[in-house]
């Protein structure tokens, strides 16, 4: 690496800037700029893709503050300024250019909507200015947060995390709070009307305030709430447990209610992509076995589900040829039963891969399932590229049918809960161990005694369980299944998520999936974007934080071997506002 | 004696070789079936063949670049997919730019050059940036880092390319000079695009022979895939030879991008993916780190594809069975991989596999 000279600052500043500056670019050519346009966090006041150029501005300066740590503060706020210079200039030149250049035949994005955003609506050497002054002082922002002592920079960091949060989740809060009663007097203030929906800016200064203050109060006294129940008597904690628990029943019982059925749908992808992320998390987390082709037991869970219980059968287009039509309950045990019968089939073939191979051939496993699917070949029994029709959903009698977003949520919970419990059970128990030593070395595993075949195929089926599970849920969720579903984009989404929440963590796969499922089918201008951000998230995570966001304790360990002093130091480790919520 | 035998095969073995057999055997009676309905003529094979040829000739140019960098990174570099369709993709605005001015119909061999060197100047660019940025920090991380790393880095590739450029499929223009056919004795009919792929494939490959053969940089490559510590001792920097070979892997992938398109004319941001993939099965069919092997495995998939869904599949009466022929690909990767996991040709390696 270079970084063993010292180097002078304006050199730093210019790289971290033409950095920024190439990042700026980017996401003003894909579009990312303009599509966000379209959402305010606080309405009339900042948007979603100025938030984006300003976040990439702070985070440069940021940057360049750090990385000038040795030098005294009025250099390092200089450096920042100049680092938000540059990306300004750049993208003054983009904007220059677009004209003259007719960019707009190879970038289709590249359009006056975009030009009218970066330049603040203004022309010639106005909207230069006004340019350059908001990427410096936006720098300098960011510059300026590792000079402000921890003190008062947690608050700060915390208080404006919050308000971004709040202003692009407002849809859920506005449908939530609009179904509890006496709640609505809040929407009146906090969200504003105008020309868009987004936090008015009397919310955003009040959500500041309240989440700076209870953030600056909790300083110095973590932990108040264990300490308080540490104090309790052994009679007394088992009431309160069991008082947690009845009242996270009530919570989960009622919630779908207060959702409404847009939110329970997304709250059920999230659901049946934690059901994957933790039958992936066993095969890739726990034993360590890189598996591409997770999807293939998606679509077999999906597709015995569809094949068993549509009512759409017969020899008209868009029927199958057979399928008995039986019972949904019945039909998703042998959807587990048939993903676990492939996942120990196609688990023998790739028993003695290790790592790349191992990707790649079960890449190719669920590239052959999804071929064969949609093939005319297997048409009468799969359907085609038609696919199956009319699935069926499942009912306890004639009382409750689950057949609605918000009645599928309570066999989704189930599911997760189940399969929560059951990765939590093994991730400790013998089984767990010696997947865990198999992922650490698999020769050494074995001259201790692990038997490799069965430890491995076990993971295999484990996992295709999981997936089995998640698949024929989401058949009866979504009535129909189509090969398209089961795109190997499937597998990265769910590798995406087990990695962001940290390989092997359980409370990793729930933040991952919230994360990486949720958000984007929340905000839906995230869709044409998301595998652009999970690409540059998988690469950004690997290179900083490897572990991920809840990192499980041997696994940091492990990726943090080398630096280990470094990684206890005092809190100016500690400035990441995502570390900062993850350790809090 | 049972008990023996049993020790020495154990049950996967056994199920491996019963999957292994009914495959052959499929195979083998579909092949029957086929060539004896006679539904297909000399000439059809002919055609198939070539098509096949031209085929394998990219897939060999692009299991080029993942047999160098496999051979002394030992990791998979699953972004070169991705580094192949940039060549295409940038070569198709030299060329409709080229097209549309009429320097293509007037001096098509020059235009022809220039949109191949533009494609692989950008394939070398992205290729080097990827191994800065995403590679190169991770050099001592366990195995699997920097393999999600070029997972990731093979998305954001694809999806910035998409969102780019427009998310349309784009159409090559014509080149008049690379349009009609020839004719070689009799029904024998040769496309000459299909000509012009396979010599420049050639080529492109016996001058990366030579290259890696006859070269101080080649034999440098060979050393640090042979053993990187040691050649480091010897004088070699090694970093400096890992960047050339990506860059000649990537030059080599950009090049089979224009070539690729020039063949199918339709390219998208997604055009890298299956390719690639294809052309790893070749590489590692040939035996990884092996460039001979590269090739030869890259001629042999595309063949085995191309003649393969018709030969094996069509006798037995499976509908449509060109819609199969990744799978035939993808079978093929799996029992190379489980019955001789070094490849046809050997596999050479830096370090002995993990």
């Amino acid at each position: 690496m270079d970084q063993d000279k010292p180097r002078h600052w304006i050199a730093v500043a210019l790289q971290l800037g033409a950095t920024g500056g190439l990042a700026a670019l980017l996401i003003s050519l894909v579009g990312m700029v303009e599509e966000f346009a379209k959402r305010f966090i606080i309405v009339d006041v900042l948007e979603m893709g100025q938030a984006l150029l300003l976040l990439i501005l702070i985070a440069t300066g940021y940057m360049t503050s750090r990385r000038l740590a040795d030098r005294p503060p009025r250099i390092r706020l200089l450096a920042a300024v100049v680092s938000g210079l540059v990306p300004a200039v750049m993208l003054f030149a983009l904007v220059l250019l677009i004209e003259p250049l007719n960019m707009r035949s190879i970038f289709p994005n590249a359009s006056p909507t975009l030009i009218e955003i970066l330049t603040f609506g203004q022309r010639g050497a106005i909207a230069f200015a006004m340019m350059a002054v908001a990427g410096a002082a936006q720098a300098a922002a960011g510059g300026a947060v590792p000079l402000v002592s921890p003190r008062w920079r947690a608050p700060i960091v915390q208080g404006v995390v919050w308000v971004g949060l709040l202003g692009l989740l407002q849809d859920i809060l506005r449908v939530t709070l609009t179904n509890i009663p006496g709640a609505t007097f809040v929407l009146s203030w906090m969200f504003g009307g105008g020309s868009g929906k987004g936090l008015s800016i009397l919310g955003a200064v009040v959500i500041f305030a309240l989440v700076g203050y209870a953030t600056f109060r909790r300083q110095g006294r973590p932990a108040a709430a264990a300490s308080w129940r540490s104090r309790l008597d052994a009679r007394t904690a088992r009431l309160v447990n069991i008082g947690i628990w009845v009242a996270a029943a009530v919570g989960l019982y009622l919630l779908p209610k207060l959702l409404g059925p847009y939110l329970s749908e997304v709250t059920n992808s999230v659901g049946i992509f934690v059901l994957m992320g933790l039958g992936l998390n066993i095969v890739v987390g726990f034993a360590g076995l890189l598996d591409l082709g997770y999807v293939a037991f998606y679509a077999i869970g999906a597709y015995v589900v569809g094949v068993l219980t549509t009512t759409a059968v017969g020899d008209q287009a868009g029927q199958i040829v057979w399928g008995p039509a039986m019972s949904f309950w019945l039909a998703l045990m042998a959807a587990v039963l048939v993903s676990v019968m492939a996942g120990i089939i196609l688990g023998v073939p790739v028993l003695n891969m290790r790592g790349d191979y191992l990707a790649i051939v079960t890449l190719g496993f669920g590239e052959i399932i999804r071929i064969m699917a949609g093939s005319d070949f297997l048409k009468p029994f799969t359907g085609g590229s038609q696919g199956i029709v009319q699935v069926g959903v499942g009912r306890i009698g004639g009382l409750v049918a689950f057949d609605k977003p918000q009645t599928i949520f309570y066999v989704v919970v189930a599911a997760c809960a189940a399969a929560g419990f059951i990765s939590w059970r093994l991730r400790d128990s013998r089984m767990g161990r010696t997947w865990k030593a198999l992922r650490e070395d698999e020769d050494v595993a074995q001259a201790m005694g692990i038997h490799l075949v069965s430890t491995k195929l076990l993971a295999f089926a484990t996992g295709a369980a999981f997936a089995g599970l998640a698949g024929a849920l989401f058949a009866s969720k979504i009535g129909s299944i189509y090969p398209h579903s089961f795109k190997l984009l499937v597998s990265i989404n769910v590798l995406s998520l087990i990695i962001v929440g940290g390989m092997g963590s359980l409370p990793g796969v729930f933040i991952g999936a919230l994360a990486l499922v949720g958000l984007p089918e929340l905000l839906r201008e995230f869709s044409e974007y998301r595998l652009l951000m999970y690409g540059a998230l998988l690469i950004v995570m690997m290179l900083n934080r490897p572990e991920g966001l809840m990192p499980e304790a041997t696994r940091r360990r492990e990726l943090r071997e080398t630096d280990g002093p470094e990684a206890e130091a005092p809190p100016e480790g500690v400035a990441n506002p995502g570390e900062v919520a993850a350790s809090g | 004696m049972l008990r023996r035998l049993m020790e020495r095969f154990t049950l996967t073995d056994i199920f491996m070789w019963v999957v292994g057999g009914s495959i052959v055997t499929l195979v083998v009676v579909g092949s029957y079936a086929t060539l004896s309905q006679g539904t297909y003529t000399a000439r059809h094979w002919f055609d198939f063949l070539v098509f096949g040829l031209a085929q394998g000739s990219v897939y060999a140019l692009i299991a080029l670049g993942y047999t160098l960098v496999y051979g002394i990174l030992r990791m998979i570099n699953f972004a070169h997919s991705e580094v192949f369709m940039s060549g295409a993709y940038i070569g198709f605005f030299v060329i409709t730019a080229m097209s549309g001015s009429g320097f293509l119909d007037e001096n098509p061999l020059v235009a022809l050059l220039a949109v191949f060197l533009v494609a692989m100047i950008t394939s070398v660019t992205i290729a080097v940036l990827l191994e800065r940025i995403a590679y190169r920090p991770l050099r001592r991380s366990p195995r699997l880092v920097p393999l999600i790393t070029a997972i990731g880095a093979s998305f954001f590739l694809q999806e910035a390319f998409r969102t780019l450029f427009g998310s349309a499929s784009k159409g090559y223009p014509d080149v008049p000079a690379l349009q009609g056919t020839w004719t070689l004795q009799g029904e024998f009919i040769i496309q000459k695009i299909q000509v012009l792929v396979i010599v420049a494939g050639a080529l492109m490959m016996f001058f990366l022979y030579m290259f890696v053969m006859r070269t101080k940089t080649g034999k440098a490559m060979r050393a640090v895939s042979e053993d990187k510590d040691v050649a480091a001792l010897m004088g070699i920097d090694v970093d400096a030879i890992i960047v050339r070979t990506f860059v000649i892997g990537a030059a080599l992938a950009g090049a089979a991008g224009v070539l690729y398109s020039l063949m199918f004319r339709l390219i998208n941001a997604y055009i890298g993916f299956i390719p690639g993939i294809k052309a790893f099965t070749a590489a590692v069919l040939g035996g990884i780190g092996n460039i001979p092997g590269a090739m030869l495995g890259g001629l042999f998939l595309g063949i085995f594809e191309s003649v393969g869904p018709i030969l094996f599949l069509d006798g037995l009466g499976v509908a449509a069975p060109y819609q199969l022929k990744d799978v035939i690909a993808f079978t093929m990767l799996v029992l190379v991989l489980i019955f001789r996991p070094t490849g046809i040709l050997g596999e050479r390696l830096a370090t002995a596999k993990a």
